[in-house]
């Protein structure tokens, strides 16, 4: 087999990989928009403060260290002990639920039935307020992450790739776990929404707001409930990336490579999540690595964006997004 | 008692009433780029906390800092540059070549000199052009050429491939001018890999690192991009004493998210690292210890740390210089300038300082403001999590760099219309 075309495999390979990590911060957004209407500008800074409070409970860090000792003149840091990863885990989701209900109690709440933009311009407001207070609470130093992923590259496709192709195809292990985080997750919330109660009621608040309200469907608590999830949603990316870079602020960030996924899978759909991600995934790489060379690379960014902008053309609701239809 | 500080007392105690020395710190505490930030500020502060606290202040004046938080963004940098420089600045030290190069022609306006230790514009080096503008001890260039002089010692270069992967900005895109003069000299092929911001996804350009397998990689990389890097280039299993960081590429920030697969990692520096130095011991007791530090005290000796520390060493140390010069202790900008100007730093005032062997001799002049362009490699040693000099401080290819600078800023002169020359 040519020598190019095995490259490209890899490099497809590489870009579906890297597009279910990005599936993974742009659910997210897609859990919150499809039931409030609410674009959730915080839900990058949702991955970073979780994954925050997980390195920080794992480590057993005091939160707030910095201001009790500056308030109190006390000298402590560190709990002294170290929790598992998945009791950590637990504990920071039960961190994101309360979140979850924060936000809804002191800011949704009082913005019922306001203008889509005061929403976005919260959600703005929520993801500095959540960046600072992220800060003070664990301290902006990058922090390890070791959540017993394996990482690097997967030696039995390498191996395996050279005695049939001739060459070893590079997948890295963390890569193939986020594909199956990613796989579980989808499952759960598909089966979450079509055979439970809140998840059926968050279908009926996702179709329609006052005809869920008309057969009593706590909108209160369908949205504190579609916060929670896009806060586990959320610690999930954060665990994923974070296990990549360390957990730092740059964290939030990778909402950025979310955006071309949402416009090009729609905001309203799961399955366009993953499918946009993984179309986007494999379209950068694939671009960067035929057209890259020739027009000094580093095109991935801006890439993502000229595809998600060319589906658009022809499907300006997204892949899967619903067709908007408004009657006179 | 030493000489200057006896001399610069005298002064002091004939002098009318006393303000204090200004010395903003257009520091980034918040934002994506915070975790460099962070220590570099807080080497800074405490450093002038510990002459007010120890020393009373340079020559008897306190010397104040006023923090100011950029974000690593240069609008703000710009911004906080016009709210603090009417309080009497006497430098300003951005920590960002975005920053810098907005600041340059207002600093040159206003006055007031700049330092740029290690970043900035590479041809300020030239003082005949660059009135108020100093990059000493060593800028991207020597940088580039310390990289490629290092490679050279461990083997012959001629016919290897080497990769530079830049962050995809002014910053990184700096060294690549050096490089290929470089290769043109010493016959090596040169391949460049450019990293988008923030670099949090390189996939694609460490497959290309694989499929082509450079001999050496050079990085010239800031904040996520480093630690995504050095774990990428763990994954496809590069030998990591083949990679080599530029000085901003060679925190423990940078290495230690990927354990010990980071270990043999090496980087540039133009200073020494640890906190195995006399200086240490008085910054705990007169700074840290009385709480006083600028952060929690948890910073001192990192990689980072020091730097702010050495660039407030190297400031207070031409405040003196201009204190001696001028023969008053309240100094205006224009007279740090010519501090700066007539800088010279020797091991015996490093030693004096407390820092012996901490960093390289160099001597500013109105033709120089970027002294000798010495540098050393330092290597990770993940078990001791610690980073090692393995080199001295040597020199860089000045028949390149030197040529390059020339060129660079009398390009500059001549569109901005600036006559070249020392008064």
């Amino acid at each position: 087999m040519p020598e190019q075309l095995l490259f490209a495999m890899e490099v497809t390979l590489n870009g579906l990989m890297a597009g279910v990590l990005y599936a993974l911060v742009a659910l997210g957004f897609v859990l919150i928009y499809k039931a409030s209407g609410i674009f959730n500008y915080a839900q990058g800074v949702m991955a970073l403060f979780a994954a925050l409070t997980l390195v920080g409970i794992m480590e057993g860090q005091v939160p707030f260290a910095h201001l009790i000792n500056a308030i109190f003149g006390t000298e402590i840091h560190h709990f002294g002990w170290h929790v598992p990863a998945l009791l950590a885990i637990f504990l920071t989701m039960v961190v994101m639920v309360a979140l979850a209900w924060a936000v809804q109690h002191f800011i949704f709440r009082h913005l019922v039935n306001q203008e889509p933009i005061l929403l976005f311009m919260a959600t703005i407001g929520l993801a500095f307020m959540l960046e600072g207070i992220g800060d003070i609470m664990w301290g902006a130093e990058i922090k390890k992450l070791d959540v017993g992923l394996p990482q690097g590259i997967n030696d039995w496709i390498d191996v395996t790739t050279l005695e049939a192709l001739g060459y070893g195809f590079f997948i890295d292990n963390l890569d193939i776990s986020a594909a199956i985080v990613a796989v579980v997750l989808v499952a759960a919330l598909i089966a979450f929404s079509q055979y439970t109660k809140q998840g059926r009621a968050l279908r009926a608040v996702a179709d329609d707001h006052q005809a869920a309200l008309s057969v009593g469907i706590s909108l209160n608590f369908i949205w504190i409930l579609v916060w929670s999830i896009a806060g586990f949603v959320a610690l999930v990316a954060g665990i994923m990336w974070g296990a990549k870079s360390g957990v730092q602020f740059s964290l939030s960030l990778i909402a950025l490579k979310a955006l071309p996924v949402l416009m090009l899978g729609g905001f309203t759909s799961i399955p366009g999540a993953i499918v946009g991600g993984l179309i986007i995934g494999v379209g950068e790489k694939l671009f960067e690595f035929g057209i890259g060379p020739l027009v000094g690379g580093a095109t991935e960014n801006w890439f993502a964006y000229v595809l998600a902008l060319l589906f658009l053309v022809f499907r300006p609701q997204g892949l899967f997004g619903e067709k908007i239809i408004e009657r006179v | 008692m030493k000489l200057t500080t006896m001399t610069i007392a005298a002064v002091m105690a004939a002098s009318p009433v006393m303000a204090d020395l200004v010395f903003p710190s257009l520091s980034y505490r918040t934002g994506p780029y915070a975790a460099n930030g962070i220590p570099f500020a807080d080497g800074y502060e405490d450093y002038f906390t510990l002459l007010n606290e120890r020393d009373g202040g340079i020559g008897g004046v306190p010397a104040r800092v006023i923090e100011c938080e950029t974000g690593y963004n240069t609008e703000k940098g710009v911004e906080c540059y016009e709210a603090t420089k009417g309080e009497g600045a006497l430098i300003y030290q951005p920590l960002s070549t975005g920053i810098t190069y907005q600041l340059i022609p207002k600093v040159t306006a206003d006055g007031i000199p700049m330092h740029t230790m290690g970043y900035g514009r590479t041809s300020a080096k030239n003082g005949e052009v660059f009135s108020n503008v100093f990059n000493y001890p060593a800028n991207y260039w020597d940088g580039a050429s310390h990289a490629i002089n290092h490679i050279q010692s461990l083997g012959d270069i001629s016919g290897k491939k080497i990769a530079l992967v830049y962050h995809n900005s002014a910053y990184g895109k700096e060294p690549i001018r050096t490089l290929e003069e470089l290769s043109k000299k010493h016959d090596f092929e040169l391949m460049l890999v450019p990293v988008d911001h923030p670099g949090q996804e390189q996939k694609s350009q460490w497959l290309q690192i694989r499929r082509e397998k450079p001999d050496n990689v050079i990085m010239y990389g800031w904040g996520v991009m480093n630690q995504v890097a050095i774990q990428e280039a763990a994954n496809i299993r590069y030998p990591m004493e083949n990679f080599i960081g530029i000085w901003w590429s060679g925190s423990e920030n940078d290495v230690l998210p990927a354990g010990d697969k980071a270990n043999g990692y090496k980087a540039l520096t133009f200073h020494n690292v640890g906190d195995d130095y006399p200086i240490f011991d008085d910054l705990r007791k007169y700074v840290v210890d009385a709480g006083k530090a600028a952060g929690a005290g948890d910073q001192v000796g990192t990689a980072l740390y020091n730097r702010g520390m050495y660039a407030a060493m190297l400031a207070a140390e031409a405040t003196k210089t201009a204190q001696s010069i001028h023969g008053v202790s309240d100094i205006t900008p224009a007279m740090m300038r010519d501090g700066m100007e007539a800088l010279e730093i020797t091991e015996a005032k490093m030693a004096e300082i407390g820092l012996p062997g901490f960093g390289p001799e160099f001597k500013v002049s109105c033709e120089n403001h970027g002294g000798n362009g010495l540098g050393a490699v330092a290597q990770w040693d993940a078990s001791a999590s610690e980073w090692k000099l393995i080199t001295g401080f040597e020199g860089s290819d000045q028949e390149v760099v030197q040529k390059l600078i020339e060129e660079d800023s009398a390009a500059f002169a001549a569109e901005s219309g600036i006559e070249a020359g020392c008064s």
